[in-house]
């Protein structure tokens, strides 16, 4: 069992490796702008036209944005660090395997909250009213958190190529987006829909964001907050675990 | 475990699929050793470094570095390492990379900003201290590389490659502070090809080939061992096809190196009678003529050619 005094060091050290991927990787124009542009043009493609309320769309845009801005960059990181040739001189400092995978789970995180903040002014702006901010916000900062590592587990396997990571990430993250209330409330999908709807993470931020907003979530809070935090332990496990086997192979 | 021994490697294997990369290896490190580890390219030694710098893990056997087992945090913080081939991140500044390594090693700001700005200023560095990485040439990218090993004083210094391709200013500036640092107690583990350098600057140096170590000495001693070759080089003032001087009696390998000849032989005396015989038969004049003593370059290939036969 490590010492509190390691664990500590540790966490601070996933704290500096934050920092670096988010002043390297995250802090750039074509990065921030992509990351709001790309889900509002692929949401506004299924909403134009279908003359819907402002509370509707804002927290399914809510969701969209949050799920593809922080599943983005985090995917391949690694990647980029291998074929950069910088990562084995990271493995080599004193930090753990698990220190360097929070370290990019927490930058991108914090760039899928940052990010979020994007619809969240633009609905207030336009009229919208948030019911319980507090269990808003926590619900967007456990939504980042859980997305943010779900992106790591994307990189698990050993490629260099950030292509090969992208497709892999695509071909789970568009599904998803289909399937978690987002262009379609939970209520109004049928049995074998919603079956499909609780396998994904993102349907419980979705049905949280309603509540919040439209005053009108399927499941209750707890049980969606449960979930979540289920989904986040889920990930960050799977992505610590693996990435200890796959990571040296990176090199 | 022995108080003076900074690197112990015990039974080292390493598999990658089926392929044995590092094959039982032993060795040990004195502390304040400047220790060269040689061998041609695929022998193991990346491999090897990487294990003891914690990036990978061995399959089989053990390694302690002053005491902790490779790979641990307290291994990784007393060590510093310079991967081959590695980069200093490209969109960071130096300065920005120093300070980055500086914290991943949990060393004091104040601390880390006097060793970094010595050490920018002892590799030529701190004016362009503020520049993008990306900005700068191969050269000062490996200097900084150094510096990054360097900024948390490492008791143990595991250099792979570090001169490789570097002009001939930086490989000085590099061989010069790895010569200061081991005059200060540092114990260096340094990965070479260049076997003019692992000379100059190792106390002892293993050769590894296929896997496995084939010798473990003093530079000086391994050349001597290997005294049964000697050669002899020599240019004339025409051409002369390397198939003719091997037909000369007591020539066993011809190798050409630019306008010369180096002849391998077992007796150089009677060798350089017959060259001047030659010469003068076939109207050729001698522009030089020198009975050359093994070198180290000579005791490696000798010893990895050794290897490869029995393999």
């Amino acid at each position: 069992m490590p010492e509190m005094a390691t664990i500590l060091q540790q966490a601070q050290r996933s704290l500096i490796i934050a920092r670096k991927d988010i002043r390297i990787y995250y802090s750039k124009g074509p990065v921030i702008i992509f990351g709001v542009l790309f889900p509002v043009f692929l949401f506004l493609s299924f909403t134009i036209g279908r003359q819907l309320a402002i509370d509707f769309m804002i927290p399914g845009l809510l969701g969209m944005i949050l799920f593809f801005t922080a599943t983005s960059i985090s995917p391949i990181v690694l990647p980029w660090e291998a074929q950069a040739r910088t990562l084995e001189r990271l493995i080599s400092c004193p930090v753990r395997i698990e220190t360097i995978i929070i370290g990019d789970i927490l930058a991108s995180f914090a760039f899928g909250v940052g990010i979020s903040l994007v619809p969240i002014i633009l609905g207030l702006f336009l009229g919208i009213t948030i019911s319980n901010p507090i269990i808003f916000a926590l619900a967007v900062i456990l939504a980042a958190f859980c997305f943010a590592s779900l992106g790591n587990v994307f990189s698990i396997p050993p490629t260099n190529l950030p292509a090969t990571v992208n497709m892999i990430a695509s071909v789970v993250k568009f599904p998803v987006v289909f399937i978690s209330g987002i262009f379609i409330p939970l209520d109004q999908l049928p049995a074998w829909g919603q079956a499909i709807a609780y396998i994904s993470p993102l349907t419980y931020f979705t049905d949280i964001a309603r509540g919040c907003i439209q005053g009108r979530g399927h499941l209750p809070l707890a049980v969606d907050f449960a979930v979540l935090i289920s989904f986040t332990a889920l990930f960050v496990l799977v992505s610590t675990k693996l990435h200890q086997r796959t990571m040296p192979r990176r090199i | 475990m022995n108080d003076d021994i900074a690197i112990q490697v015990v039974n080292l294997t390493k598999y990658y699929d089926e392929l044995l990369a590092v094959d039982h290896i032993n060795f040990t490190i004195r502390k304040g050793e400047f220790f060269g580890f040689l061998g041609p390219n695929g022998a193991g030694k990346t491999t090897t470094v990487r294990i003891l710098t914690g990036v990978i893990k061995a399959d089989g056997g053990s390694v302690s570095i002053l005491g902790y087992k490779a790979g641990n945090l307290k291994a990784k913080q007393i060590a510093g390492v310079v991967p081959e081939m590695a980069n200093a991140y490209a969109d960071l500044s130096g300065w920005d990379n120093l300070m980055l390594m500086s914290e991943l090693y949990g060393i004091p700001p104040s601390e880390a900003r006097e060793r970094g700005a010595r050490l920018l200023q002892d590799m030529g560095l701190f004016p362009r201290k503020n520049n993008l990485v990306k900005t700068y040439s191969k050269g000062m990218k490996q200097r900084l590389i150094l510096c990054l090993a360097l900024v948390s004083d490492p008791e143990v210094l595991f250099l792979d490659e570090p001169t490789s391709g570097l002009d001939v200013q930086s490989a000085r500036l590099i061989k010069d502070l790895l010569q200061n640092l081991n005059a200060k107690g540092k114990t260096i583990f340094l990965t070479t090809h260049d076997m003019d350098e692992a000379n100059q600057l190792c106390e002892r140096v293993a050769i590894i080939n296929q896997g496995k170590i084939v010798a473990i000495d003093a530079p000086e001693r391994l050349r001597i061992a290997t005294s049964g070759i000697h050669s002899v080089e020599v240019s004339f003032d025409n051409m002369v096809s390397p198939e003719v001087l091997a037909n000369i009696p007591g020539v066993n390998t011809v190798r050409k190196l630019g306008d010369k000849y180096r002849l391998y032989t077992a007796n150089p005396g009677k060798l350089v009678v017959s060259l001047v015989n030659y010469s003068s038969s076939h109207g050729l004049e001698v522009v030089s003529l020198n009975i050359l003593v093994p070198s180290l370059e000579d005791a490696f290939v000798a010893l990895t050619e050794k290897g490869a036969k029995h393999a």
